[in-house]
């Protein structure tokens, strides 16, 4: 059922076949027969249901327009494909008209829609404008979001002074053992979908329309959400085992969203008000050691027990951590190093971040080791104060980030606000960040 | 350096496990087939399931529904004497109990708000017929911590000795021969690594890797001096004077490891011995079979054998007591381990040295990685075989 998503108003899920928004994939090769009677086999209602993810509807749709992008407080899908870009152009006109494509496109994908003439109804002489992969899959919950890097504000386009202070270099983090193949960016996508072949599909073909003008720089494939994003989704496990995002900002704590998630004009960069900050890194887990690692030391290091995620100081799960609640040795019952102490709101001044990681698994190194872990991502109105406090703690005193884990990627982006609904879009029509470019 | 860990972890891991060491016969894992027997510990009350059991291994869950944290208790007939307890059960919350109990009478107590004698009554455990170890557990733990300490002490002295040459040479400027120093003299720290890394204000000045430190941080210690040995092919100088000063500093923090652990009541238990051989086998898995330790001199291979003398040391000094609970896991360590020693000797050993990492090929690493796995699994049980 769409309405069992709790969708936060003004992004609320969309059957595709109301399809007052673009036709689905499927009601647009309706009339293609030899493709339609493929669609169809996949298309059935039976199949739909059983793409049920998480108590989502494989078929929501959820609006691209709007106030704030989409994929932030939107109830978080199963699949992440997230793509960071170097810009390749020097030209500042040339990165709008990227925009104003990607814009575009994005809308129609969200809609389930595929791109220009589609994968197999244009010219017979040229290749199709849409790659296929998604014909005949319902929207899935598609949603792309887009972020600016620092690069974005270098030298090339003019947009120096533009730049807000949030969007910080972010420091070296003690322990951090980062890969370039998997750090920085000019912009990036995140594409959030509960069909891992609609969240590609929707990143090659981004990517496509983007050569000449930007290229991937790195890339990464997420899989079960290892946070709720909504009341009504449970608190999935990470690969450590335990359960993730507990104490996450909810897109029902509309006061915290405000305070926590959304920049404002205020802010400093007026350009950036209803947008956010996103945090990316990777996070490798040393899976084969933490599997050693008693199920007593296992939940002294997280603060939280592993079957049900109540605080080690008692409860259940959402019982508020009690952190001077003492053992019989007179030491707290939830040790002072574990990871829920040092990454409690109370902690940093009660500062919270809206998490939206997923797990990730890359296969094996080259030593056989699972090459696997959380690829973490955050959006806070300002790093500074939300992001870099936390990591710092983490970095120098958190036994499961100094034993156990490995990061291995890291990048910071500016996400502006949402297209506002109404607008025109294609040549000299709105795009993401406009405002920008505008100021 | 890497992990702050015997400190932390592991001691709170035996808090919150808090199988009590020296009187309970307890034994690793709930077997299979024993039912276990649901405790209720309010704050009021304290309602065990049932109050006789057959002798053999005895299962407790015991559930805090009081609004303080609690404690369960075993104890003997007399009421005084812990057979076996969990401690810091915090409300809502559930701990299992494992006991290995002979025939007899015994009693059971709720802790609720840990004071007081707890909320006591009878629990009789009847004659199964069941075989039970016998020897004097508390006895043979106490014995091998006092066996592991003087290994520690003596791993220290040498520290200590070998440090003091390599200094000598480093501040004298005798690259040559403090390179020829280097790795022989660190085989001593890494083969106590956890004992030297649970002290978290000397790790990190004297084993910290380039890595492991924050933006702005000052790095001292072993790497720092590696790397000026081994520099970089450019742009690296420590001057002599930030020479005298790094080696001070290595000296006066290895003389405070010498006094600490040769202090009277510096003490390791076996929850501690057997978490800290899985913790020098995850230091071999994380940081020397990736060439990360030794970023410069490329002398993991010192390191790893050390790291694998010293777990070697602390599953010898438990042996006796895991040979009666769980024969096949000594095997399968003896076995392990000597298919991990019989691979490094291939490329050295501590007195005549080692090849270096760099040396090795992919697929010599990757023959050692599995080794290493292949001990460590069956490592990672030692402990629960040891204390619980």
């Amino acid at each position: 059922m769409a309405d069992a998503a709790s969708p936060s108003p003004g992004d609320s899920p969309r059957s595709p076949l109301d399809g007052s928004r673009g036709l689905s994939r499927r009601a647009l090769l309706g009339g293609a027969a030899a493709v339609a009677g493929a669609a169809a086999v996949a298309g059935g209602a039976g199949f739909a249901a059983g793409r049920e993810t998480a108590g989502l509807p494989a078929s929501a749709t959820y609006p691209f327009f709007g106030a704030h992008q989409s994929g932030i407080v939107t109830p978080q899908q199963d699949r992440l494909h997230f793509a960071a870009f170097d810009i390749t152009t020097d030209s500042r006109d040339r990165v709008i008209a990227l925009l104003r494509r990607w814009t575009e496109a994005a809308s129609r994908l969200m809609t389930g829609s595929d791109l220009g003439s589609g994968a197999a109804g244009g010219s017979y002489a040229a290749p199709p404008d849409d790659t296929g992969e998604a014909l005949g899959l319902p929207a899935s919950g598609l949603t792309i979001t887009f972020g600016f890097g620092p690069g974005l504000f270098d030298e090339r386009f003019g947009l120096e002074d533009l730049r807000p202070a949030q969007l910080i270099d972010l420091p070296g983090f003690a322990g951090d053992t980062l890969d370039e193949r998997f750090t920085g960016g000019d912009l990036c996508i995140q594409a959030c979908a509960d069909d891992p072949q609609v969240a590609v599909h929707a990143i090659r073909n981004l990517s496509r329309i983007a050569f000449g003008d930007a290229a991937i720089r790195w890339a990464q494939l997420g899989f079960g959400r290892t946070s709720s994003t909504t009341r009504a989704q449970d608190t999935p496990r990470n690969f450590m085992g335990f359960k993730d995002g507990t104490a996450n900002v909810r897109a029902e704590d509309s006061d915290l969203i405000d305070r926590w998630v959304w920049a404002d004009a205020a802010d400093g960069q007026a350009w950036m008000a209803g947008g956010s900050y996103m945090v990316a890194r990777r996070i490798r887990i040393l899976a084969e050691i933490w599997d050693r690692t008693s199920l007593g030391e296992q939940e002294a290091t997280v603060g939280r027990t592993k079957g049900t995620g109540a605080p080690l100081s008692g409860g259940a799960e959402f019982t508020e951590p009690d952190f001077g609640r003492l053992g019989s040795d007179g030491q707290p019952l939830i040790r002072p190093t574990s990871h829920v102490a040092l990454a409690h709101p109370s902690a940093h001044g009660g500062a919270r971040m809206l998490r939206r990681g997923y797990n990730f698994t890359d296969g094996a190194d080259a030593l056989g080791r699972l090459d696997a872990g959380l690829f973490f991502l955050a959006f806070v109105r300002d790093p500074r104060e939300q992001f870099v406090p936390v990591q710092n703690a983490l970095s120098s005193s958190d036994v499961m980030t100094i034993d156990y884990l490995r990061t291995t990627g890291s990048a910071l982006f500016a996400v502006p606000a949402g297209v506002p609904a109404g607008s025109t879009l294609g040549d000299g029509g709105a795009f993401v960040g406009e405002a920008l470019f505008a100021s | 350096m890497s992990r702050p860990a015997l400190s932390t972890s592991a001691r709170a891991a035996a808090v919150t496990l808090a199988a009590v060491l020296p009187l309970a016969a307890c034994v690793p894992n709930a077997p299979a087939g024993s039912e276990s027997i649901a405790v209720d510990s309010s704050d009021t009350a304290c309602e065990v399931a049932t109050t006789s059991v057959p002798s053999g291994n005895v299962v407790f869950d015991v559930t805090n529904s009081g609004g303080d944290v609690t404690e369960f208790y075993l104890l003997a007939e007399d009421g005084l004497r812990i057979i076996a307890e969990v401690e810091n059960v915090g409300p809502g919350l559930t701990r299992q109990l494992v006991a290995q109990l002979a025939p007899g009478e015994y009693v059971t107590a709720c802790k609720p708000g840990m004071v007081g004698d707890g909320i006591q009554a009878a629990f009789t455990v009847t004659d199964s017929g069941v075989e039970l170890a016998t020897g004097d557990r508390a006895e043979q733990l106490d014995a091998a911590a006092e066996a592991y300490v003087l290994y520690v002490r003596s791993q220290v002295e040498s520290l200590v000795e070998k440090t003091d040459a390599f200094l000598a040479a480093y501040t004298a400027s005798n690259d040559d021969e403090a390179r020829a120093l280097y790795a022989d003299a660190r085989v001593h720290w890494e083969r106590i690594e956890p004992v030297a890394e649970s002290f978290g204000d000397l790790d990190p000045s004297m084993d910290a890797r380039e890595a492991d430190l924050a933006e702005g941080e000052e790095w001292t210690g072993w790497h720092r001096m590696e790397k000026n040995l081994w520099p970089p092919a450019e742009g690296y100088a420590v001057t002599s004077e930030e020479r005298a000063a790094l080696a001070e500093r290595l000296a006066a923090d290895t003389a405070e490891l010498a006094s600490r652990v040769n202090a009277e009541d510096f003490s390791i238990d076996a929850f501690q011995i057997g978490n800290g051989a899985k913790e020098l086998l995850d230091e071999v898995a994380s940081g020397k079979i990736t060439g990360e330790e030794e970023a410069w001199s490329h002398t993991d291979l010192w390191d790893f054998q050390a790291n694998v003398d010293g777990a070697a040391v602390a599953f010898g000094v438990l042996r006796d007591v895991v040979n009666e609970t769980d024969p096949e896991l000594v095997t399968e360590l003896d076995e392990r381990f000597a298919d991990l020693n019989g691979l490094l000797e291939q490329y050295g050993s501590v007195d005549d040295g080692f090849v270096l990492y760099t040396d090795l090929t992919d697929e010599q690493i990757v023959e050692l990685s599995r080794a290493v796995d292949a001990l460590g699994e069956p490592l990672s049980r030692l402990t629960a075989a040891a204390v619980l």
